[in-house]
């Protein structure tokens, strides 16, 4: 091979390469990206059932009922305004807790309850989750409710 | 008083990197020594400026002065001393500190180290740094000031956050920023030489240890991050594709294609632009890495800041260095041709592909971390990107470098005969796939067939990095540093490929709830539940639980996870109670009460996951080892004797003689 044709095949295989990288990347992208809703999206209907997404909002005040001496747990995500049944088996992370936001991955049963297999709130008490924070705003004209401390 | 002082430090230390960033620049481009002279001591200056913050801060938080706002909040009277001095960097106004105060080090280093470089050179390096240096501390000094005052001081601080209070957490930012700030380094000095309008080949041996030692730090930095993350977030695993791990993950990658890059440049005095280009990206994505922790646009265990004003100041620098660099670059990059020309089968060859995939794999992940952010900024909906997407399309990339760098260890320069070495690569080829076979049937049994292929991957790379020092030394020949440290670093690089295989496709792991005395058995390992205990720590109380595990009925260990409470911050906090050992970690950690006496527990059997982190730090030794190479230090000597004597440099001669 001249040295001019060498090149181009090297250009040539590096642009396939390149390009079916990138064509392979963009649909695992696709096909893996989880979207987030609230209740309220969620009670009208918008979410997707049978496909994972992240659920965010409060943890209802006294909604968290175990099933006592197993890893069962099921509570309430609210916006304050829909709420969203949720249930669970694992362990809780340690900042779970009745009011405090929290984040859940799962999928929606026909049934509407929500079933997660990962529950988040890895973060400080007075942390909240931005996409949290901001259904919330959104739910309250940019107010959020008094929380009474813990 | 002293906290004014330390304020009063920063001023200046801003005032003389701004001094630094002109003369420096202005006094090598107008050719005025008088001002190239006043670069050096504006350097030392600013050392010593922020040497004094820096101690200022420190005293500060050792003698509990909570009147200082910073200190009140991440301080407490029960903190222990070492965790007062490391809650320096827990917060952000005090890792902007740090950040500035290492790219000083850095600085000062190059000073002290660049007697046999060209003066005009020198200016422009420092010029370039202190100018980046000029940024922070405005920026440090504009929104993040770390000496401001509470009024009234508090009676006492809100504490170091728990998950901080912890030995390899202490150090890990630290090395970390060694590592991104190091990088700036490679950055002045391509930004200097495409002032110069020059590229040649002692530029790039000039830029090599720098770039090898500032490569060295990071990586020991992310995986101190992911050791820490491992024990004690109590996930389990090693790494998760946080957007804050991807972004100190990117300009590793890049770093690596640089160093890679810069050797080519070195020994051939090629692929000049694309070098220029990568320290750039490299410096770049290590200032989006701090954009991204510091700006609170990431929701992370990191992200401390939500201040929008420091989000736009950094991005609007970020924009000024990023984009006065790639300028600079269009400008000049197209007159830096290189001539010579290489073989398909050489060395070249394999290094152009090495650097093509890791840029590859940079940009994956780069997709990844910033789709979130893009579709936010849009309104196209809130989404998140996990694991599903960057583990294949991250393995895309990695499995044919990892294969190219098998055989490529085995290329020359220029010439591409690698059927002269063919018995070498095809043989270790097959020996290792015959030993990955054995491993993973005699060991672990029904593996799958990319599981083959990460542990046949790691044990030809690990064949093949050690035949030629092997080879050398049987012949009684000498390994210098440079080869030593390049074997060192791929066979860690091969350890840590056979960890991440053996990790990822034999982990167990269950979530369990359990009764005192009863069991759960995981592989041949048997998990026995013994009860809680009440603790007591200097800032904290909790219980701990007791696991007996045992393996075909012999006792083997007894794990003691913890939930601690911390006082002051009322944090609860699991503490993973870890046997590890070199074939496999064994992992409890205690859930919650779950009435009826019974707690929920999660139990994991990780084999060879030590080999992760090993493979790590051997790759950082690589670089460490590399960096020192005699031919550096010589190269600087024999340099400054050819300009003296006003001989001709080595590229010319080579250009003659071509």
């Amino acid at each position: 091979m001249t040295p001019r044709r060498k090149r181009l095949v090297l250009v040539l295989a590096i642009l396939i390469g390149v390009g079916a990288a990138g064509a392979l990347a963009l649909q695992a992208f696709r096909e893996n990206v989880m979207f987030f809703f609230d209740p309220s999206q969620i009670t009208s209907g918008q979410a997707p059932t049978g496909e994972r997404f992240r659920l965010g909002g409060m943890v209802e005040k006294g909604s968290v009922v175990r099933t006592p001496g197993s890893l069962e747990v099921r509570f309430v995500v609210t916006d304050f305004r829909h709420q969203v049944p949720v249930s669970y088996t694992g362990v809780l992370p340690d900042l779970f807790r009745d009011g405090q936001g929290v984040v859940a991955h799962g999928r929606l049963g026909t049934d509407g309850v929500f079933v997660a297999d990962e529950v988040l709130a890895k973060h400080d008490e007075n942390y909240m989750p931005p996409e949290v924070q901001r259904s919330l705003e959104k739910a309250h004209g940019g107010r959020l409710p008094p929380q009474s401390p813990p | 008083m002293i906290p004014e002082l330390g304020h009063f430090a920063l001023i200046l230390a801003l005032l003389l990197s701004g001094l630094q960033a002109v003369f420096g620049i202005a006094g090598a481009s107008l050719a005025r020594e008088r001002w190239m002279a006043t670069v050096q001591p504006a350097v030392a200056g600013q050392f010593v400026m922020l040497a004094a913050a820096m101690g200022t801060l420190i005293a500060a938080f050792v003698t509990h002065d909570f009147s200082v706002k910073y200190v009140a909040e991440n301080s407490n009277t029960a903190l222990p001393l070492f965790y007062r001095i490391a809650a320096l960097w827990g917060a952000h106004e005090g890792s902007l500190l740090l950040w500035i105060f290492i790219l000083s080090v850095w600085t000062v280093a190059v000073a002290l180290a660049s007697g046999g470089l060209p003066r005009p050179f020198v200016a422009r390096v420092l010029g370039v740094l202190g100018f980046v240096s000029f940024g922070f501390l405005l920026f440090t000094l504009a929104t993040s000031n770390p000496f401001a005052r509470l009024v009234p001081a508090a009676p006492d601080g809100r504490d170091l956050n728990p998950l901080l209070q912890d030995f390899a957490l202490a150090l890990h930012p630290p090395l970390l920023y060694t590592g991104y700030v190091g990088f700036a380094i490679a950055f002045a000095f391509a930004c200097a030489a495409m002032l110069e309008g020059r590229v040649d080949q002692s530029w790039a041996r000039w830029a090599r240890p720098w770039t090898a030692s500032a490569w060295a730090f990071l990586t020991i930095g992310i995986s101190l991050g992911s050791w820490w993350a491992y024990y004690e977030l109590g996930w389990g695993g090693f790494w998760f594709w946080d957007p804050v791990e991807n972004a100190s993950f990117m300009p590793w990658l890049v770093g690596a294609a640089l160093l890679h890059s810069l050797a080519v440049t070195d020994k051939r005095g090629l692929f000049k632009s694309w070098t220029l280009l990568l320290a750039i990206l490299a410096f770049s994505l290590s200032l989006l890495g701090t954009f991204l922790v510091r700006s609170g646009v990431l929701v992370s265990v990191h992200s401390f800041a939500a201040d929008p004003a420091r989000g736009i100041f950094i991005l609007g620098f970020l924009i000024t260095v990023i984009g006065g660099a790639l300028a600079l670059y269009a400008w000049r990059a197209p007159a830096l041709g290189s001539q010579a020309g290489f073989e398909l089968g050489a060395r070249e060859s394999f290094l152009l592909f090495n650097n093509i995939l890791l840029v590859i794999a940079a940009a994956v992940v780069f997709g990844g971390t910033m789709a979130p952010l893009v579709s936010d900024a849009l309104g196209l909906g809130t989404l998140s990107v996990g694991p599903p997407y960057f583990e294949p399309t991250f393995l895309l990339p990695m499995l044919p470098l990892l294969a190219l760098l098998a055989v490529g260890i085995h290329a020359n320069w220029k010439r591409g005969r690698l059927g002269a070495s063919r018995r070498r690569w095809l043989g270790a080829g097959v020996l290792a796939l015959v030993l990955a076979i054995a491993v993973s049937f005699g060991f672990y049994g029904s593996p799958g067939w990319l599981t083959l292929t990460g542990f046949a991957l790691g044990i030809w790379i690990l064949l093949s990095s050690l035949v030629e020092p092997i080879n050398r030394l049987r012949r009684g020949l000498m390994l210098p540093r440079a080869v030593l440290g390049m074997t060192v670093a791929h066979a860690g690089l091969a350890v840590f490929v056979i960890g991440v295989t053996a990790v990822q496709s034999y982990s167990q792991e269950r979530d369990v709830g359990l009764k005192p005395g009863e069991a759960v058995t995981l592989d041949r390992y048997e998990f026995r539940f013994g009860g809680v205990q009440p603790v007591e720590g200097p800032n904290y109380d909790g219980v701990r639980g007791q696991v007996t595990v045992t393996r075909d009925g012999h006792a083997l260990v007894e794990l003691t996870p913890e939930k601690r409470r911390y006082w002051v911050q009322r944090q609860v906090m699991t503490e993973a109670s870890i046997d590890a050992g070199v074939r496999r970690d064994l992992f409890a950690a205690l859930g919650e009460d779950l009435g009826a006496n019974t707690w929920s527990i999660r139990v994991q059997v990780r084999p060879l996951i030590r080999f992760v982190w090993l493979g790590a730090y051997l790759m950082a030794l690589g670089g460490f080892l590399a960096a020192t190479d005699r031919r550096y230090r010589t190269a600087r000597a024999r340099v400054a004797e050819d300009t003296r004597a006003g001989a001709p440099t080595q590229t010319e001669v080579a250009a003659s003689q071509a």
